[in-house]
């Protein structure tokens, strides 16, 4: 049986990829994949402490993300479509009418 | 297996507020473009119901769900904050919709859902629950901000939102998981019979740290309020009065929740994060305000400031501190409510008249809608006699009570630098000679019920604190 650490590891790592990922890519469409990654990633280190624990509440727990994860892609990529529309780019060092 | 009924009348008050979400959607396409109007007066309906089914709730207060959301004192007066400020908020539209030509029945519609995610934050005591009631209500915000869907502003401040928005949400869930594999539980409870027996290892810390930044992002706790500013800015000006008191309510409501029930005995681990981040929130709220010349960027900073504020009696972690939290959060809910519809009203047509300079001589065109606006202003400042100053008051005195000078000596420091930007608007209102014609400002039923509501509540807050704050000790009590 595979240890419970690497799959722990592993979550870590791809939760990594996906911050490195959000702060560090222009396009719109990258970011939000990014933040994609990093909510399997959680799925992931949920799946590992069920299996480890003999739990269902793990795995359940997945299906909440898995839904909120899918409604918040369709709010998401209609706002990136209402954005492409109105400026012809995906790019988010474009988007900046207002400065941080 | 069906959940017994008293768990359906503990949710009723989200129970309404989604039917009625759900009603203002179906009928909405059969209503003519020029009605849509009616939309709005059913979704005010819903909140009215709603507070009423707080009674019901009430009445049946208890665990439901085998643990996973409780009705207790302190989520009812929760509940009440963020249905009131939706209610009033819904109420404070109608006239900015018709002018954006955005009148639309899925604005309403998003509100309710919005309050309704927002309630269950309020009442979980789980934190699978708690996040589910978290997306609920950002999910539907997200909306909300870019409502004005034809102005790149309004665009940006949606897609700033939402990425930053999910971002901290994925270390919410990440810290949820940490949590989950060092207690096996998600429930408050059982979490803190866990740490109580063996103690908090470093997997735990982690994930409260990260549980910290996902809600910090949501009560705008700073290093996370950067986005602030500009989704207060962009986001339709109601919306931004909704924004800048009901989540923030509600996400203080499952902080304090999750702090003191679940990790309640590792409070000296949260204790200095929580210090330094009510300094540093006050701090950049107070001075980023300093250079503001556009008001609604300005109450955005103060919005902040204020959250540094709650946290200092977050900070004190006694049943006082959680009270004083409580009350801060419902003065503070009137007064930026009402504050930032006054920005509404006065910002006219596509909100042109936003900045300090477009105030001027609004004292002397409209005495009202200035001595309204000067009324809250003071109150964010914290003059006696109005909500915001007992709510400072019983905040510092609470963490003063526990020791914790410093603290206390920065935030009277950062209210003094507060009332700098604040009087800057109250002079430019009434010494000020206005350079801009003002247009007539006709003011209908709906705007003058919610201002004179918002007007006296902060008074009220001022004068007769009692009542408010036995409410708010009694719902602390419930918390442990």
């Amino acid at each position: 049986m595979v240890p419970i650490s690497y799959y722990l590891i592993l979550s870590a790592v791809l939760f990594g990829l996906g911050v490195v990922g959000f702060v560090f890519k222009r396009n719109i469409i990258t970011i939000f994949m990014a933040i994609e990654l990093m909510l399997n990633a959680v799925n992931l280190a949920f799946v590992a402490f069920s299996r480890e624990f003999n739990q269902l509440d793990g795995l359940i727990f997945v299906f909440f993300v898995i839904v909120v994860a899918a409604a918040e892609a369709a709010v998401g990529l209609a706002i990136v479509m209402v954005i492409a529309r109105n400026r012809k780019s995906l790019n988010v060092e474009d988007v900046n009418l207002m400065k941080f | 297996m069906f959940p017994p009924l008293q768990d359906l009348y503990r949710i009723a008050p989200e129970l309404v507020l989604c039917a009625f979400g759900m009603l203002v959607m179906l009928i909405d396409p059969f209503v003519p473009a020029t009605r849509k109007r009616s939309m709005g007066w059913l979704a005010f309906a819903g909140t009215l119901v709603a507070l009423a089914s707080l009674r019901w709730a009430a009445l049946n207060q208890g665990s439901a769900y085998s643990g996973l959301f409780r009705v207790d004192m302190f989520s009812l007066f929760v509940h009440a904050i963020v249905i009131g400020v939706s209610a009033l908020a819904i109420l404070g539209s109608f006239d900015y919709l018709d002018r954006e030509n955005i009148q639309r029945g899925e604005y309403y519609a998003l509100i309710l859902f919005a309050t309704a995610g927002m309630g269950i934050l309020a009442g979980s005591t789980e934190l699978i629950t708690a996040f589910v009631g978290l997306e609920m209500s950002s999910i539907s915000t997200y909306i909300l901000v870019g409502f004005r869907r034809t102005v790149l502003k309004s665009n940006e401040s949606s897609l700033k939102y939402f990425l930053l928005g999910s971002f901290a949400t994925a270390f919410f869930l990440y810290g949820i998981a940490l949590t989950y594999g060092a207690t096996r539980s998600t429930r408050f409870d059982v979490v803190n019979q866990a740490i109580a027996a063996h103690g908090a290892g470093p997997l735990l810390i982690l994930g409260l740290g990260l549980i910290f930044v996902g809600l910090g992002f949501k009560v705008v706790a700073a290093p996370f309020q950067i986005y602030t500013p500009d989704v207060y800015e962009g986001a339709p000006t109601p919306v931004t009065a909704i924004l800048a008191c009901g989540p923030k309510a509600a996400a203080f409501a499952v902080m304090l929740r999750i702090f003191y029930s679940a990790f309640g005995s590792a409070s000296h681990v949260w204790f200095w994060a929580i210090w330094v981040s009510a300094i540093l929130t006050m701090c950049i709220g107070n001075f980023a305000a300093l250079v503001q010349t556009n008001v609604k960027r300005l109450l955005a900073y103060s919005s902040i400031a204020h959250a540094g504020y709650i946290l200092v009696a977050f900070a004190a972690a006694s049943e006082i501190g959680v009270a004083a939290v409580l009350f801060y959060l419902a003065a503070y809910a009137a007064m930026t409510l009402g504050a930032f519809l006054i920005v509404a009203h006065v910002g006219g047509t596509n909100e042109q008249r936003l900045n300090i300079e477009d105030y001027a001589g609004l004292g002397t065109k409209h005495p009202w809608i200035a001595a309204c606006f000067a009324l809250f202003l003071f109150s964010l400042l914290g003059l006696p006699a109005t909500g915001g100053f007992l709510g400072k008051l019983y905040a510092f005195q609470s963490a003063l009570d526990q020791r914790i000078v410093w603290l206390v000596v920065i935030a009277a420091v950062n209210s003094v630098i507060g009332a700098y930007y604040y009087l800057k608007v109250v002079v430019a209102m009434y010494f000020h000679e206005s350079n801009k014609e003002w247009a007539p400002m006709p003011m209908r039923a709906p705007m003058f019920v919610v201002l004179l509501l918002t007007a006296i509540a902060t008074i009220y807050f001022g004068v007769l604190p009692n009542r408010l704050m036995e409410l708010a000790i009694a719902s602390a009590r419930s918390l442990r």
